[in-house]
């Protein structure tokens, strides 16, 4: 996240993006999103709007979508707010992309956890496949970036793609993942480890064991 | 009333109360670098840490905590030490070591806090996080890589300002502030922030590297270049005011000043007057002082002589040129240039009753003919604070930008005679509704038509008188007490062809006029009134001389001399009372304090400080009608007085923010 900037507002920037426009498809989504909420606190959908304007311009490009600098102000025009509240938002969030992204937006965690059980080889595994960091490759297919905590320190390493985790990975098994996203295939998503379902303890409860049958109580044993 | 221990000693504080004021209540200082009293409460430097019982056993944020009953505080507990000195250690880790180059040097809060509350040395030795500069306009210079990130300054543009363009983008150790895109500070009080940044963050780009702060004199004076009469500090150094900061006024200014106020200072040595001139064949030469007090007597004019006030005058000059008229036996004094010509029997109706501090509590206010914005910047502060306290505005006017929200009733006065029924509701339903006038509305004579709308709508009540005057000239109310005021305005000095016209730095009379007279200009700036000027006589500048200020309140306020006039100027009154010699007449003052004690015995309201009492508004006359498309007077509000027009950095301002020149710095 060292390196987010956002895209330098040009003339050219301006000629692509500038007539942006949510379509219907979204634009629903948007009037939904702004109903959850109170009249006048029509704000506080902002977050989701920007979500939205960001997969609309990913679905326009065929790539995982961001939000050039006339979008965000479409964004605060849509919903009466000034646009530094917006660009606030939309600079705080790592979810939003302030530069173009590929196709496939790898994030790789590389908090401590992840990085104790190998995240170091998932990287290697990106570059080997001449990704760079905060940089997307010529083919437009990969975009590789190394993110802070994603929450899967249980099933560590692992990666974030797109809408979908890939956990319990090693070099390999992201290679895999990677071939078969390369391929227009959808790998199956959550942890890779045979056997494992979710974030379920690999062979067994090692703690709290009683609970797996009833509803021990443990109170009389601390 | 919550009562709570600080350090052993129990007080009772008001309820609503924070931790922090509780301390302050007690006497202690509490070290802090966003909270600021007159913003909202954030809690993000947590420099203000004290401990507090009950409640978790660790360190609290006072400034976000309300103080409850029985709390008990300590701010010199170990604890308390640890806590300051392991936040300011964290603040100073991203935080430069260029205090020798800062020019916050000497007035920075991080400075004198670290060295009040923080370690001796330093632990940290690795490399510290660097920002980019980020352009904020012609007035604020930046160097965000000493920003500790208070947000001080993202809060005064939303909260007091009303306009949302400083933010702080990204986050954590990245967060950096900016305005949008880097555009320009666009607002008459942008430059409020460079008080408020507690670093040298965001510093005065036109002060830049002029001076440090224990360098400079401090003279307490009060603002002209509006009628608001904010109380300002004017620092000097030698013979050149260098800078000028507000005062905290609660009833005037709070603690703001617009940006023409802040800035016109350099065009204090810009364009000035600083010798004799008189006109010989259509051109003006140098001369000597008794050349022009020749030239002056020589004309004999008798009892055919007058004077026109300008817009930034004290008192004690136009009493001084007031007693050498009458003197003359002549009684031709005018203040209003432009020719205006309300009727000033009762100064209540010409005045801003309600306060600034009491406009703040109106829930109604109908606007006829301001630009607030622009004609009274902290008036709009004040209006923007009533509404967030849930006023509604009308305006009658052009449409312009407003910081409040408000609803446009239409361009023509004839909107008062047949207001919508839903703003007459609105008025009389309101507990304090206000009305005011502004100066696009005097001078199309609205006065009369808006005394009787007073009446209507009842903005008059039991401890309460809503009807308020908004001026432009910080001389007028002065003007006016003195009596520089004919029945017909300008026109009837003009229709006594008066053989000497005295101006007293009065540049926006149309001289074509007065063709005839001999035109007499007693002013500082070589602007419209010198250029008309047949004698130019070299006088003093708002910081050169000690004065008294009524502003549009009516409210006396006394200024300080900071500085004396350059070359052979000299303070106005001494003109006047040495071409009271020249023309042969006693006017009974030779110094200054025998000339306030006159003007005090005189119109003893101006010998004190604080609100002038004007009596109730008078009747009204129901049948009067105004109507005309309003014009607002103030075309260019970084260039409304002889003083701003010769500041380069006005003139910057007008340029980049008012017309929208790219000027080479931006573009970098």
């Amino acid at each position: 996240m060292a390196d987010r900037h956002l895209e330098p507002d040009t003339p050219e920037l301006r000629a692509r993006w500038g007539g942006f426009a949510f379509t219907p498809e979204w634009e629903a989504k948007a009037r939904a999103a702004i109903a959850r909420y109170p009249e006048g606190r029509q704000r506080s959908a902002v977050m989701a709007l920007l979500d939205f304007a960001q997969r609309q311009i990913g679905e326009e490009t065929s790539t995982q979508g961001w939000l050039p600098i006339p979008v965000i102000e479409y964004i605060a025009d849509y919903l009466d707010m000034p646009v530094i509240r917006v660009l606030e938002v939309a600079t705080f969030y790592t979810m939003y992309n302030l530069v173009p992204v590929g196709k496939f937006h790898v994030q790789v965690c590389g908090t401590t956890p992840c990085m104790l059980r190998g995240s170091d080889d998932l990287m290697d595994a990106c570059y080997k496949r001449g990704m760079t960091k905060g940089h997307t490759t010529d083919d437009g297919l990969w975009t590789l970036t190394e993110v802070e905590c994603m929450g899967n320190c249980a099933t560590a390493p692992m990666v974030q793609i797109n809408d979908d985790n890939y956990e319990d990975l090693t070099a390999d098994r992201l290679d895999t993942v990677l071939d078969a996203l390369a391929r227009g295939e959808q790998p199956k998503a959550g942890t890779q480890e045979p056997g494992r379902h979710t974030s379920e303890p690999l062979g067994g409860p090692t703690t709290l064991k009683e609970m797996v049958t009833e509803n021990h109580d443990y109170r009389g044993e601390w | 009333m919550p009562k709570v221990t600080v350090d052993g000693v129990e007080l009772e504080v008001p309820a609503g109360a924070t931790v922090l004021q509780a301390c302050e209540l007690a006497g202690k200082e509490i070290p802090r670098f966003c909270y600021h009293e007159r913003l909202s409460i954030a809690g993000n430097c947590r420099m203000c840490l004290v401990e507090v019982k009950p409640g978790p056993p660790k360190p609290q944020a006072s400034c976000a905590l309300p103080a409850g009953e029985g709390q008990e505080i300590r701010t010199d507990s170990e604890m308390v030490k640890k806590a300051r000195e392991g936040v300011m250690e964290f603040l100073l880790i991203n935080h430069p070591l260029d205090c020798p180059i800062c020019d916050q040097g000497g007035e920075c809060d991080l400075q004198d806090q670290a060295m009040a509350y923080g370690r001796g040395a330093t632990r940290y030795e690795e490399n510290k996080r660097a920002v980019t500069e980020k352009y904020m306009g012609p007035l604020i210079k930046t160097v965000m890589t000493r920003c500790i990130h208070c947000t001080r300054c993202v809060r005064f543009s939303e909260e007091v300002a009303g306009v949302d363009e400083i933010g702080a983008l990204y986050r954590g150790e990245n967060m950096q502030i900016t305005t949008y895109l880097e555009h320009a500070a666009k607002h008459e009080m942008s430059a409020n922030v460079i008080d408020l940044c507690p670093v040298g963050a965001l510093t005065s780009r036109p002060y830049a590297f002029e001076a440090r702060p224990w360098e400079l004199k401090k003279t307490l004076s009060v603002d002209v270049s509006d009628a608001c009469g904010s109380n300002i500090r004017v620092d000097s150094r030698g013979r050149e005011v260098l800078r000028i900061l507000p005062r905290v006024n609660d009833d005037v200014n709070e603690e703001w000043i617009s940006d023409k106020a802040r800035y016109q200072v350099d065009g204090l040595t810009r364009r000035r007057l600083d010798r004799v001139w008189i006109r010989k064949n259509g051109k003006l030469a140098a001369a000597s002082w008794d050349e022009a007090f020749d030239a002056i007597a020589k004309v004999n004019a008798g009892e055919s002589i007058a004077a026109v006030a300008g817009d930034q005058l004290d008192c004690e000059t136009m009493y001084a040129a007031k007693k050498l008229l009458s003197a003359k036996s002549s009684s031709l004094l005018e203040g209003r240039q432009t020719g205006m010509d309300y009727d000033t029997s009762n100064l209540a109706a010409v005045n801003f009753n309600s306060t600034f501090a009491g406009i703040e509590l109106a829930d109604a206010i109908l606007i006829v003919g301001s630009h607030v914005r622009w004609e009274a910047p902290l008036v709009n502060v004040r209006l923007r604070k009533a509404v967030k306290n849930g006023a509604r505005v009308f305006l009658v006017g052009p449409e312009w930008e407003t910081t409040f929200g408000g609803e446009f009733l239409g361009e023509d006065l004839s909107v008062l005679g047949d207001l919508p029924s839903h703003v007459t509701d609105a008025m009389k339903a309101a507990e304090r509704p206000a009305i005011i006038v502004g100066g696009g509305a005097i001078a199309k004579g609205a006065i009369p038509r808006a005394l009787a709308l007073a009446e209507e709508l009842g903005v008059v009540k039991e401890d309460w008188n809503g009807f308020n005057v908004l001026h432009l000239a910080a001389a007028r109310m002065g003007g006016l007490m003195l009596g520089f005021a004919q029945k017909g305005g300008l026109a009837d000095i003009v229709a006594a062809k008066p053989k000497v016209l005295l101006s007293l730095g009065a540049d926006d009379v149309d001289y074509g006029q007065f063709a005839d007279s001999l035109k007499v200009y007693v002013g500082h700036h070589g602007d419209n009134g010198a250029h008309a000027a047949d004698i130019i006589l070299p006088a003093a500048a708002y910081t050169e001389k000690a004065g008294t200020y009524v502003n549009t309140e009516g409210r006396v306020q006394f200024a300080e001399k900071a500085v004396f006039a350059p070359g052979d100027a000299r303070e106005d009154w001494t003109i006047l009372r040495a071409l009271a010699d020249a023309l042969d007449v006693e006017v009974g003052f030779d110094t200054f304090e025998e000339l306030r004690a006159a003007m005090i015995a005189e119109v003893p309201a101006l010998g004190v400080e604080g609100l002038a009492d004007y009596g109730a508004l008078p009747a009204a006359d129901k049948d009067a009608k105004a109507s005309g498309a309003i014009a607002y007077p103030i075309k260019d509000f970084y260039l409304t007085n002889a003083i701003a027009r010769a500041s380069a950095t006005m003139q910057r301002c007008s340029a980049e923010l008012l017309h929208g020149e790219d000027l080479a710095e931006a573009a970098e």
